[in-house]
Formats: C-alpha cells, sequence, structure tokens
C-alpha cells in the first residue's frame, strides 16, 4: 500500500546570500522510485542532503513519516546514502565496508555475517570480501556502495548521481541492476541526476528543477509528452519551440497557418509556446505537408538521422530514419497528437531553436556539465 | 620512469655517498678497531653493555616526549585541516615559525625560563611560592623534546588529516556513526599513516639528541647521545663512541620498523623520514 513517507514544505535553502532552494513542496510514497532532475547547480543535491540530513534547512520543514525530524542528526534517521563517487571506507575491506552500519548498530557478529553474505549476493560480489574497496573498478566500487547502504534495510535509500563516473556501458547494466534491487528489497529510492534519459527510464515519478524551483512532477510520460514549460521541453528530450496563439480548444496557429491539435482550456486568442518533438515530426515529398523547408544539415546518428530543417528562418531539428540530401526542399507533415501546447513561461524563447545546432558543440555541452559536477 | 631520467638524480646520490656512506663506514671502522693498535676488535666493546640503561632512559624519554607531542598535536592538526585553506596556509606557517629559530637558542630560553633564579621561579617567588625544582630532572628533559620536536609531529598529521575526505565523515554518520564513532572509526584509522610518521620523527632525532639533556638535565639524566658527544670531546675514546653509535642507529631502526608495522599492509603513505 503507497502512503506518504517524506514530505517538504516550503523547503528554502540560503547559502551566502544565495537561494539555492526556493520553496519546495514535494512528497514521496513509500516504495516510489523518484528522481530529482535537473542542469547542475538546480538544487536537486541539496534537496537530497536535506532529506539525508547533513544540511540543515533555512526554512521549511522536512516530516518523516508525519514527524518532523529537521534537527535530526543523520545517524539517527531511518535514511541511507549511495553518495557521489561512493565515499567507501580505504582502510577497511569489501566485507567491512558492507558491515559497517550493522556493526554500529551492535547486531550480533553471526548476524552481521548473515546479512553481508547475502547482500553480497544481491550486487554479485561474492568472492570479492576480503579485497581493499581501492583495487575495484568503478563499477564494482558502487555496488559496494550500494550494498553498505541497503545491508542496514533502511526505509529510503538516496543516491546522489550514483552512476555519474561510469562509463556508458556499464550505466546502462547498473540502471537495470538497480531497478532489480529496488524490485526485490521494496525500499524506496531518491535518486538524484542530470541524465534525463536515466531518469525517464528507472523512476516512477520525475522532479525536474532548475534554479532552485520544481518546474514539474510527473510520471516519466507526462514529463516528456505534457511538458510544462519551455525549460522541461527543453530538459527532456529535444524539443523544438515556436512562438504560437492559441485561438480556440484544440487549434493552434503557428507558422502562420491553423493546426489541429488536442490541447484545451486556454484564454482566447493566448501566445502560448509550442512544442514539436523531433521525431514526431515527418519528412513528405514538397508541397504534401503543410510546412515546406529547406534542409541545411543532415547527421547519421545510428538510429536515425538528425535533420536540420529551415522554416523561414527558424531552425527545426527533425529525426528520421529515411535520408534527406542537403539542400533539398521537403515538406513537412504533423499529426495532431505531434503538438503540444504549454502556457508562456520565464523560460518562453530560450529555448527550442536549432539554429546554433551543431552535433559537436551538444557533446561538448554535455562534458562541461559533467565536469562542473565534480 | 624512463632510464634517461635517472641521472637527474645524480647529485644528490653523490652527496650521500660522499657525506653519508662513506662516513657511516668510517664510524663502522673505528666502532670495530681498537684505538691504540688499530686492529679488528670486538673485545674492547663488551663495555657497550654497561651503556644500557643509558639507553633504555634515552629510548624512555623520548617516547613519552612523542607521546606528549601527539596529545598535543594531534589536536591542533585536526582543527587546522578543518579550517578553510587560506586560514590553513596561516596557521600552518605559525606552527612552523619556532623552527625558523635556533634549536640551541629555543633550548636555552627554557633554562633561562625554568632555572632556579630564572624568570618562572622570580615570579612565583614574589608570590611567595618556590623555588620550585623545574630544571634538572626528567620531565625538564621531556618539556624540552616536547617543545622542540612538536612542528615535526604536526606536520605529518596534518598532511594525512587535511587529505581525509570530507564525505567518509558524512558516509560514517549516514551509517550509524555519532560524532566520537565517527572520530574512532574513520578518522583516527585513517590518520594512523601521519600518527606513525609524527612519532618517527619526533622520537628519532629526540633519542639521539645530546643537548636537551645537558642544558635542562642533570647528571642523572643523561643519556646516550651526550655520552657518545662525551667519548669524542672529552674522553677521547672516538671507538667506544663510534660503537655506540652504531649501537644507537639500529636500535633506532628497529623501534621505526616496530612502528611501521602498525599502519597498513599494503604499506601506502607511509610518510617516514
Amino acid at each position: 500500500m503507497p502512503h506518504e513517507l517524506i514530505r517538504l514544505t516550503n523547503l528554502t535553502q540560503v547559502f551566502d546570500g544565495e537561494t539555492v532552494l526556493d520553496s519546495i513542496n514535494l512528497y514521496i510514497n513509500n516504495q516510489e522510485f523518484l528522481t530529482l532532475l535537473g542542469p547542475s547547480g538546480c538544487g536537486k543535491t541539496t534537496t537530497l542532503r536535506i532529506i539525508g540530513g547533513f544540511q540543515t534547512p533555512t526554512s521549511g520543514d522536512v516530516l518523516f513519516d508525519g514527524k518532523r525530524i529537521n534537527d535530526l542528526p543523520p545517524h539517527k534517521r531511518k535514511i541511507n546514502t549511495v553518495f557521489q563517487k561512493y565515499a567507501l571506507f580505504p582502510h577497511l575491506d569489501v566485507y567491512d565496508n558492507i558491515a559497517f552500519g550493522l556493526r554500529i548498530a551492535k547486531l550480533r557478529e553471526t548476524e552481521v555475517d548473515e546479512r553481508v553474505t547475502e547482500m553480497l549476493g544481491v550486487v554479485s560480489l561474492k568472492g570479492f570480501e576480503n579485497r581493499k574497496v581501492n583495487s575495484l573498478s568503478g563499477g564494482q566500487q558502487q555496488r559496494v556502495a550500494i550494498a553498505r547502504a541497503l545491508v542496514n534495510r533502511p526505509k529510503v535509500l538516496l543516491l546522489d548521481e550514483p552512476l555519474g563516473a561510469l562509463d556508458l556501458r556499464l550505466r546502462k547494466d547498473m540502471q537495470n541492476e538497480l531497478k532489480r534491487i529496488r524490485q526485490a528489497m521494496g525500499i524506496t529510492f531518491v535518486y538524484v541526476t542530470h541524465d534525463q534519459e536515466e531518469a525517464l527510464s528507472m523512476s516512477d515519478t520525475v522532479v525536474v528543477m532548475d534554479n532552485g524551483r520544481i518546474q514539474q512532477i510527473g510520471t516519466p510520460e507526462d514529463i516528456y509528452n505534457e511538458p510544462k514549460n519551455a525549460f522541461v521541453a527543453d530538459f527532456i528530450g529535444e524539443s523544438n519551440i515556436l512562438d504560437g496563439i492559441m485561438h480556440e480548444d484544440y487549434v493552434v496557429e503557428f507558422c502562420g497557418r491553423k493546426f489541429q491539435c488536442l490541447d484545451k482550456g486556454f484564454g482566447p486568442k493566448e501566445p502560448v509556446d509550442v512544442v514539436l518533438r523531433p521525431e514526431d515530426v515527418d519528412i513528405v515529398p514538397l508541397g504534401q505537408g503543410q510546412l515546406s523547408g529547406t534542409v541545411t544539415d543532415i547527421t547519421f546518428k545510428g538510429v536515425h538521422y538528425d535533420i536540420i530543417v529551415d522554416l523561414k528562418g527558424f531552425k527545426w531539428l527533425i529525426q528520421t530514419t529515411d535520408h534527406s540530401p542537403v539542400g533539398s526542399q521537403v515538406g513537412i507533415s504533423l499529426e495532431p497528437d505531434a503538438i503540444h501546447v504549454m502556457h508562456k513561461s520565464e523560460y518562453s524563447g530560450q529555448f527550442g531553436d536549432y539554429s546554433s545546432y551543431s552535433a559537436e558543440f551538444d557533446e561538448l555541452a554535455d562534458n562541461v556539465e559533467e565536469d562542473a559536477d565534480e | 620512469m624512463s632510464k634517461k631520467k635517472r641521472w637527474l638524480s645524480g647529485p644528490y646520490v653523490l652527496w650521500m655517498v660522499i657525506f653519508t656512506v662513506v662516513p657511516l663506514g668510517v664510524v663502522a671502522y673505528f666502532a670495530l678497531t681498537d684505538n691504540i693498535t688499530g686492529a679488528f676488535t670486538l673485545q674492547k666493546r663488551a663495555n657497550v653493555g654497561s651503556y644500557l640503561p643509558i639507553f633504555l632512559r634515552s629510548v624512555g624519554l623520548s617516547l613519552v616526549s612523542a607521546v606528549i607531542c601527539l596529545l598535543i598535536g594531534y589536536p591542533v592538526a585536526y582543527c587546522i585541516a578543518r579550517t578553510k585553506p587560506s586560514t590553513q596556509r596561516l596557521l600552518y606557517l605559525l606552527v612552523m615559525l619556532p623552527m625558523c629559530m635556533s634549536f640551541l637558542l629555543r633550548t636555552l630560553a627554557w633554562v633561562a625560563l625554568l632555572e632556579d633564579t630564572g624568570i618562572l621561579n622570580t615570579f612565583l617567588g614574589k608570590l611567595g611560592i618556590g623555588p620550585l625544582p623545574l630544571i634538572r630532572n626528567y620531565a625538564a628533559v621531556i618539556l624540552g623534546m616536547a617543545y622542540n620536536y612538536l612542528p615535526y609531529m604536526i606536520m605529518p598529521l596534518y598532511s594525512v588529516i587535511v587529505k581525509i575526505d570530507h564525505r567518509l565523515v558524512e558516509a560514517a554518520q549516514d551509517l550509524g556513526c555519532n560524532s566520537v564513532q565517527v572520530f574512532s572509526r574513520v578518522i583516527l584509522p585513517l590518520s594512523l599513516p601521519g600518527i606513525v610518521s609524527g612519532v618517527t620523527m619526533v622520537f628519532v632525532p629526540a633519542v639521539s639528541t645530546f643537548y636537551i639533556s645537558q642544558k635542562l638535565g642533570s647528571t642523572g639524566t643523561i643519556l646516550i647521545g651526550d655520552v657518545v658527544e662525551s667519548q669524542f670531546k672529552g674522553a677521547y675514546n672516538p671507538n667506544l663512541g663510534a660503537a655506540l653509535s652504531l649501537v644507537l642507529m639500529a636500535l633506532v631502526f628497529v623501534c621505526v620498523g616496530l612502528m611501521n608495522r602498525f599502519t597498513d599492509d599494503d604499506g601506502e603513505e607511509i610518510v617516514t623520514i
């Protein structure tokens, strides 16, 4: 039975006059996999540290099982953490690292042994008991960190970018491993990441954060299909975001013509942001679609091509499996369910234009972000 | 390192050969020869054994002063390591400051402070107390050692503690440790290499010192360093002095070896002299 386990009310954190968290309100159910997702500096790690007890909020409350725990030190919380870069004890071997919490809790050594052995099985590290943690690979250290936290059977496990230091292949494996472990143990996971794909594929609930504020809370499908504003639309996946006007329910105008859509409930003639996911846009022979443009760039991505199409000066990103040569004129076709309409926000106009698109630049920006996290 | 770069250590190797290896050979030669005939002999060295009480006294006083240095130095090193980096540099400099002054001068200053007609006793006398026997005893010798070598304790402790990742402290708290347990389970074991090297760096110079006991001690607190010195300068029996030096050296090696066994088995990060 899902019930509320953690609640954050009006949580605000100020460091040296800088507001890092601005009135966060959030509840977390038991057995939920909740992900805090956002770029570096959005406040996601600070939120996690407050839940863990390593940070006292400037104002607002943290409730655990209905009780206020703002001033409860970390060692008295039924919460364990998997730290960024693991923070394993270098003076202890794998077994002693995992047994650490149980020994502090003064369990009998036979029970310690039982639970550590069981946990070594869960994270597939049998036979590594007496290895020094520094001699392990990143993925193995990561599993020790998870085992060290889970062996205490906490009600909540906090994970701070646990897969950030692993290479792509290992990260995918560990994502599946984490999902499997959580299902097996039935523990609430609060997961912090800046990797949107990781968030979408693992979570029950995604909380998108930016600038110390929650931008949207929802299931991965909600977040992807129904982004609330231009920031969410851009941060979660790729988006073309255009200025539009909502004429009436189900009718939106952009690029100089009206389109059928599935959105309603906007004011008459309300200016809106229109989101078009690159994979929802179809390239058709010239003259067959509602719009037309010129291909200016094409990049092979393996599964699909990234094609940049210039529509009267505004560049769209379109993902399709069909090749279109640079310079060719193409038609563009949009189904009503490809169009998503959002209210204007402070982020309007900042995102969703691919005029400066470059595949190389994209990767560069990703790397910079990862470095900044360290 | 490539073979081509090895010659860079040439000057040091040359220096060590001329000023350490060769003199060591000379010491060994003197230790094993007769002072009159120059023939190899061990017979005359039998009396080295009679200096055993002095050896033990040297080791004992040095260990006590090393422990005192540890008890004073650890909290200070810990505090320095926990301040912000700019403050750390300043505090570290302050700790090092006494070392800019001559070792002899520092010891003589203690004589001026502690002697029967010294500053402290004069002051106490005005209050109607004393004069107290502050000098010419074990306590004064230990004080002199601890005072002079305290920075050598703080240096390695600080450099080990400052490298302890703060996340390990948080991890320990996360796993249920209160602040005492955080210290005993994580910080203390991780600073063990610093403790060993600090104790070594205090113990080794203290055990062979000769000046401190001459100035702050009495004839009853004479140390092995004093005996060695007097064999060369006073009694003029350099052969006995050399033999005592060799025994002292062996003793130091044994002590350092024993202490190093307390650190990790893979022996990483051990900073010894």
